[in-house]
């Protein structure tokens, strides 16, 4: 923000040279200017740099494998074949399951909390929301361990054979960890970005909004799920791509509940692998360099993922914020 | 047939209404699920011992978790003398200096530092700091750390300078003060607060990360003197210790679990508190 005062400006034409420049440095004001544009600068320096060093790291797997890494489905570092599809896979499905279960739940809660919650109750509920997203991941990944795990074993998984085992989904044995058990503890870590970003997004809708489509004669219902979500869609969307992006590069409560086991399976029973997972699991014991640099590279391709996911999200919340909805 | 339409409507609406509200109360209960379930596991083990002992040899009972106390309090120094001049500076450029373009620019690149995976930041500080020396090492952890506090410290510090009223920097000017002078000695005193509190947040943040410490900072079971050698830190003992198989540290992961929980989320409340007061935008 330019701040409203106009600077004097000097009198004296800027000269060029050596002379000039030390004249114009003693200006406490280009000083300041000089040194905290450096700053931000290097703040996309950091960012190029990480681009930069995960690309070159990885330059020993891409000699090797060239694009045959993004295909194929053999994760054995000793015998020197690096394929990416199995934990590629495994990050999606755990996070297209999680979004699954979030997008709904989150927008209900966001609904509630914006059209119907006095603002007082709103407004602690969603305190208590951004607590929830405080929380270490650490944590969660404790408590998928042990309380999930044999929720899972005991309980969920038992009850969805028996009632949707029909499915592919759901058969094959049950150990407790795999796919679906990472799903739902990725389910609750994004459910809160879901919830506080759609809710201030709901509420920056208009009220005119809503009252012409209640003096229309629309129920409360109605006002809310035809006028005012559709009004906010963009920033949902943002919201949704935020959440999506959190839950792909989730490491560590996914390591702890997923099994370890890069493999494809149909069955949401299976143990699988994420990129994050097998990163911090095999990045100290990598047995070889290119087994690092396959690692690095695997790297490359979550934080190219995250990225895009990132880079639309924004874009599309600068749009509502801009344009007030209607994206 | 108007009528049956008419209920139909209205039975809808009061279903999914109340739907919304099952969703909200279900989604907020989970956290006081957490909460009494750490508490209930991990306060049973916490005595004075946890904190100023060392850990066991695997399999003995008893110790505690002295080291990585200290541990997270160093990285968390790191991070900070690291982190928060680079963030403060360029939250300073966006708010009072910048163009268009370069602040757009800066802006965007910051969101998205942000929201890179906290294991991806770990790969890269371990090629900054670990690969050029050869082993792990507390700076290391400490760069990992630095650089996750950068993005949001920009953020906070951006939000709660554009909340000081321009009426503030004009007054400094009219008496004759410079433009960083204002800046300096005006604008960011007054603003002081909220910055710090955002700075709080972010480290608040960055102690409970695991990811990033896992190959640089590695963990350590003894002290770790000075800054070059491996340390623990408490969320790398809650890991490793909920994924051993001894019973005596997975209770100890519940204990350290709670410490940690409970220090993030104090520091949470407290700044939000602060923040929500100051009317600026959550950050």
């Amino acid at each position: 923000m330019s701040t409203a005062t106009t600077s004097i400006e000097h009198a004296a034409p800027p000269a060029s040279g050596p002379r000039a420049l030390l004249r114009r440095l003693r200006n406490g004001d280009e000083v300041a200017h000089v040194v905290t544009l450096i700053f931000a600068a290097l703040i996309l320096l950091v960012t190029s740099l990480l681009v930069y060093e995960l690309w070159v790291r990885s330059g020993p797997t891409r000699a090797a494998s060239g694009l045959s890494f993004l295909w194929t489905s053999t994760w054995d570092p000793i015998g020197g074949n690096f394929g990416a599809v199995p934990f590629i896979f495994g990050t999606l499905v755990t996070s297209l399951l999680a979004l699954l279960i979030a997008v709904p739940l989150g927008l209900a809660a966001a609904i509630f909390l914006a059209e119907l919650a006095p603002r007082n109750v709103s407004d602690t509920t969603a305190f208590l929301i951004d607590l929830l997203a405080a929380v270490p991941s650490v944590i969660y990944g404790v408590l998928g361990i042990f309380v999930v795990v044999p929720m899972m074993r005991t309980t969920i998984g038992p009850a969805l054979k028996k009632s949707l085992g029909f499915l592919p989904f759901f058969r094959g044995p049950n150990y407790g960890v795999g796919f679906l058990t990472a799903s739902i503890v990725l389910t609750i870590m994004i459910v809160p970005y879901i919830i506080s970003v759609s809710r201030e997004v709901l509420l920056t809708v208009p009220r005119d909004q809503r009252e012409a489509a209640l003096g229309l004669g629309a129920t409360r219902w109605e006002s809310t799920w035809k006028v005012v979500v559709p009004w906010a869609r963009t920033g949902i969307m943002g919201s949704i791509f935020l959440a999506l992006a959190r839950a792909l590069g989730e490491t560590m409560a996914v390591t702890m509940v997923i099994g370890n086991n890069p493999k494809i399976a149909a069955s949401l029973f299976a143990p699988g692998y994420t990129i994050a997972a097998v990163i911090a699991n095999e990045f100290n014991e990598a047995t070889s360099d290119l087994h690092r640099s396959g690692l690095m590279e695997l790297g490359l391709v979550l934080f190219l993922m995250t990225f895009i996911l990132n880079g639309l999200a924004r874009l599309l919340i600068i749009a509502t914020e801009r344009g007030g909805g209607r994206g | 047939m108007k009528r049956v339409l008419l209920i139909w409507r209205k039975s809808l609406n009061l279903v999914m209404l109340s739907l919304t509200g099952v969703a909200a109360f279900g989604v907020v209960s989970v956290l006081f699920l957490i909460l009494g379930y750490l508490i209930w596991n991990g306060s049973t083990s916490l005595n004075l011992d946890f904190f100023l002992k060392l850990p066991r040899p695997e399999g003995e009972v008893g110790g505690g978790v002295a080291n990585a106390i200290v541990g997270s309090l160093k990285l968390l120094f790191l991070a900070a003398i690291i982190g928060l001049p680079v963030g403060l500076l360029a939250g300073v450029y966006l708010a009072e200096f910048g163009g268009k373009t370069f602040s757009f620019i800066v802006r965007y690149t910051t969101d998205l530092l942000n929201g890179v995976p906290s294991i991806v930041i770990g790969m890269f500080a371990y090629a900054l700091a670990v690969l050029p020396v050869k082993h792990y090492s507390t700076m290391a952890g400490g760069v990992a750390l630095g650089i996750m506090v950068v993005p949001i410290t920009v953020r906070a510090t951006e939000e709660f300078l554009r909340a000081i009223p321009n009426s503030l920097r004009e007054g400094a000017m009219a008496l004759g003060a410079s433009k960083w002078k204002t800046i300096a000695t005006v604008v960011v005193p007054a603003a002081a607060g909220g910055i710090i509190t955002g700075m709080l947040l972010a480290l608040a943040r960055v102690a409970g990360e695991t990811a990033p410490l896992i190959f640089t900072a590695l963990g350590n079971q003894y002290w770790s003197p000075g800054w070059g050698q491996p340390i623990s830190s408490l969320p790398l003992v809650v890991y490793t210790y909920a994924i051993s198989p001894y019973d005596d540290w997975r209770r100890q992961a519940w204990a350290a679990g709670l410490v940690l929980l409970a220090l993030v989320l104090l520091a949470n409340i407290g700044c939000r508190i602060v923040i929500n007061r100051k009317g600026v935008r959550s950050v």
